[in-house]
């Protein structure tokens, strides 16, 4: 069966006034219908940037798409113009997105009704009341208390979670294929971040939606991913099924990410290990392997090449030369 | 120096804190916002607290009145036996001294118009520790060190730093008086994961090096776990639990402790498929407004029609661990 999506070397550069930063250097992946699939890295190694990519919201300038293919249900959407009408129907109708900041991801002046049913009259062509019935209903779906009033309620009155839960009712409005969440938590507390999660899995197994959750968060992904990309300077370093990456990972940079975090579960004493050095520069980047700057195993390698990406098991495959995975080296350098 | 006995560094009694909603032309007070109300701490010296709670709850406020950047409505705040509340503007500076703030936002925090150099040793030239410009320079130098910067970088602009080394920055800056208490307010939150390693483990040094004692204000749980010798759980300005790091996190009492831990995910999806969940409905409620009783029932499972009569009091379940809640 063809994957739901599939995006081949995607490339993606800013022009600015320092230089050229290729923000997403040729990055690869699939997804399946109704797979939930989490794509983790740090700010600034370009995973916003690939997502944005394929619905082509990338601002050009400075932003552009230099090469690649998004293979979205068999059509190639990079083919098509930003602006044609068959992008607009992928986007918010094919393809629902979710945004980190909901405060500024609503338009302030409308009310979050007039903002969901817009979505809903322009891709379902429903009429203004069917749309105001469903919009209700989604909102309630999502757990907004008395739904039919609060949708008369501007962005501005609503908590941080409930715009955020709105925000996910709006995705999932028009029952997209596929959903596209980048840090949908990252701004709210712990426990409306459960809370907002929860209602997001619920809604996404209820709708058959695929999902990309993008975060920096490997708690989230290992609560909810069933795959996980792994990203590093504007590539995916390691890519795998969830419970393969966590116990067996197989690049420096992961192990090193997983170590680098208290976990709640842990004996305390531990001394974290940091990953020493910063995310390199993307203008000029590291010429071997964009890691290797920053590597704890620099001194295992002996290899000139920049590295592929290779499997390393079963549909688990690594940008690295050295063979560390498989021997749960999930345990390795403690 | 004064000490009190058994080492209590910093203890705040019933502090409450309540800010005027005005309204109207004449600015008439028309309300308060109880951002903290009635909470009471001890912190040893040498020792972590770490505060916990959502935002909102009046973490930081706790943190402000201790550093005296606010006034607190009512209540005592005692550092190192002496009531700072009470004390006399005049006698602030020297007080501030002793106790120093790290910033969360390490890209706000700093002057981007001074060096990093200046930032550090302004407040040894206010505090006139270096009586000539030799010293000082030395002085500066030696803190770029202790917190693992290069000297050389002193005279160059917070924007030429990285996230990590700006936060450097900050703890330098707030060392720079040899202070003995330091109130870190959200240190690691604006730090991606790979850098907050490194800054965790400078604040643990130090403390281990200068004997400093930290009131770690955070909403990270694993980390607060890592860092902290006693944790305090606040809820819309109470405290709702209080006891060391392993009581709190490994026989939580409140219902609200419960939920926020297991709200935490873990980072391995074997053990996050056999954890429970407990997942709270609603929101927060607003501190203009909060219900009565236990801040925490409308939201909680375990409640019973008692717990919307009366505001729970800290009851010590076990030694040193204190719970408000009736059900415990």
């Amino acid at each position: 069966m063809a994957p739901l999506l599939e995006v081949k070397d995607l490339r993606v550069t800013f022009d600015t006034m320092n230089g050229l930063v290729k923000a997403v250097d040729g990055v690869s992946f699939t997804i399946d219908k109704g797979e939930i699939v989490g794509l983790v890295g740090e700010s600034g190694c370009g995973k916003s940037v690939s997502q944005m990519a394929i619905t082509q919201l990338v601002a050009t300038p400075p932003g552009k798409i230099v090469s690649g293919e998004v293979i979205f249900e068999g059509r190639d959407l990079l083919k098509y113009h930003p602006e044609s009408n068959m992008m607009r129907d992928v986007r918010g109708g094919q393809i629902g997105m979710i945004f980190q900041e909901p405060m500024t991801s609503f338009n302030p002046v409308f009310t979050i009704g007039e903002q969901i049913m817009e979505s809903l009259r322009l891709h379902l062509k429903l009429s203004r009341s069917a749309a105001r019935k469903r919009a209700i209903e989604v909102l309630e779906e999502v757990g907004i208390p008395d739904a039919s009033v609060r949708i008369n309620n501007y962005p501005h009155q609503f908590s941080g979670g409930m715009r955020q839960r709105a925000m996910i009712a709006m995705a999932l409005s028009c029952s997209p294929k596929l959903v596209i969440a980048d840090e949908p938590t990252t701004a709210l507390d712990v426990t409306t971040q459960a809370q907002v999660l929860d209602i997001m899995m619920k809604m996404v197994e209820h709708y058959h939606n695929a999902l990309i959750i993008v975060t920096h968060n490997l708690g989230i992904i290992a609560r909810h991913a069933q795959r996980i990309n792994v990203m590093y300077a504007g590539r995916i370093v390691e890519s795998g099924p969830s419970e393969e990456v966590f116990l067996n990972p197989g690049h420096p940079y992961t192990i090193a990410l997983m170590k680098s975090v208290p976990r709640l579960d842990e004996k305390r004493g531990r001394q974290l290990i940091p990953i020493s050095g910063i995310p390199p520069n993307l203008i000029n980047m590291p010429p071997i392997c964009s890691f290797k700057p920053r590597c704890p195993m620099v001194d295992a390698c002996q290899s000139l090449s920049d590295p592929e990406l290779r499997p390393v098991g079963k549909n688990h495959s690594v940008r690295c030369h050295l063979n560390i995975s498989g021997q749960n080296s999930g345990t390795i350098f403690e | 120096m004064e000490q009190s006995s058994n080492n209590t560094i910093l203890e705040v009694k019933n502090l409450k804190k309540y800010f005027p909603i005005t309204k109207g032309f004449l600015r008439r007070t028309a309300g308060h916002v109880k951002a903290v109300d009635n909470i009471s701490l001890k912190i040893k010296k040498g020792e972590t607290l770490g505060l916990v709670g959502e935002s909102g709850c009046g973490k930081t406020t706790v943190g402000r009145c201790i550093l005296r950047v606010y006034d607190p409505t009512d209540g005592e705040i005692r550092f190192q036996g002496q009531d700072i509340v009470k004390l006399p503007y005049n006698k602030n500076r020297a007080l501030r001294r002793k106790i120093q703030l790290i910033f969360q936002d390490p890209y706000g925090s700093l002057d981007p118009r001074q060096s990093a150099g200046s930032i550090v040793g302004e407040a040894i030239k206010i505090h006139k520790i270096c009586d000539n410009k030799q010293t000082h320079k030395k002085r500066v130098e030696e803190l770029f060190t202790l917190v693992g910067l290069d000297p050389e970088m002193a005279s160059r602009f917070p924007h030429e730093f990285s996230g990590g080394q700006r936060q450097r920055i900050g703890i330098a800056r707030a060392l720079s008086c040899d202070p003995v208490f330091i109130v870190c307010d959200e240190p690691f939150s604006a730090l991606d994961v790979s850098i907050q390693a490194q800054i965790i483990n400078l604040l643990q040094d130090l403390q281990q090096k200068l004997g400093l004692t930290y009131l770690m204000i955070a909403h990270d749980l694993s980390v607060v776990r890592h860092i902290s010798d006693n944790v305090a759980i606040m809820y819309l300005g109470h405290i709702v639990e209080i006891a060391d790091w392993r009581e709190i996190y490994e026989r939580p009492l409140m219902p609200y402790t419960q939920a926020l831990l297991s709200a935490v995910p873990i980072p391995d999806p074997i053990v996050e498929k056999k954890r429970e969940r407990i997942i709270l409905e609603g929101d927060v409620p607003s501190p203009i407004n909060p219900p009565s009783g236990c801040p925490f029932h409308p939201r909680c499972w375990k409640a019973a029609p008692d717990c919307s009569k009366e505001i729970p009091e800290l009851r010590e379940i076990s030694p040193n661990h204190l719970v408000a809640c009736i059900r415990v």
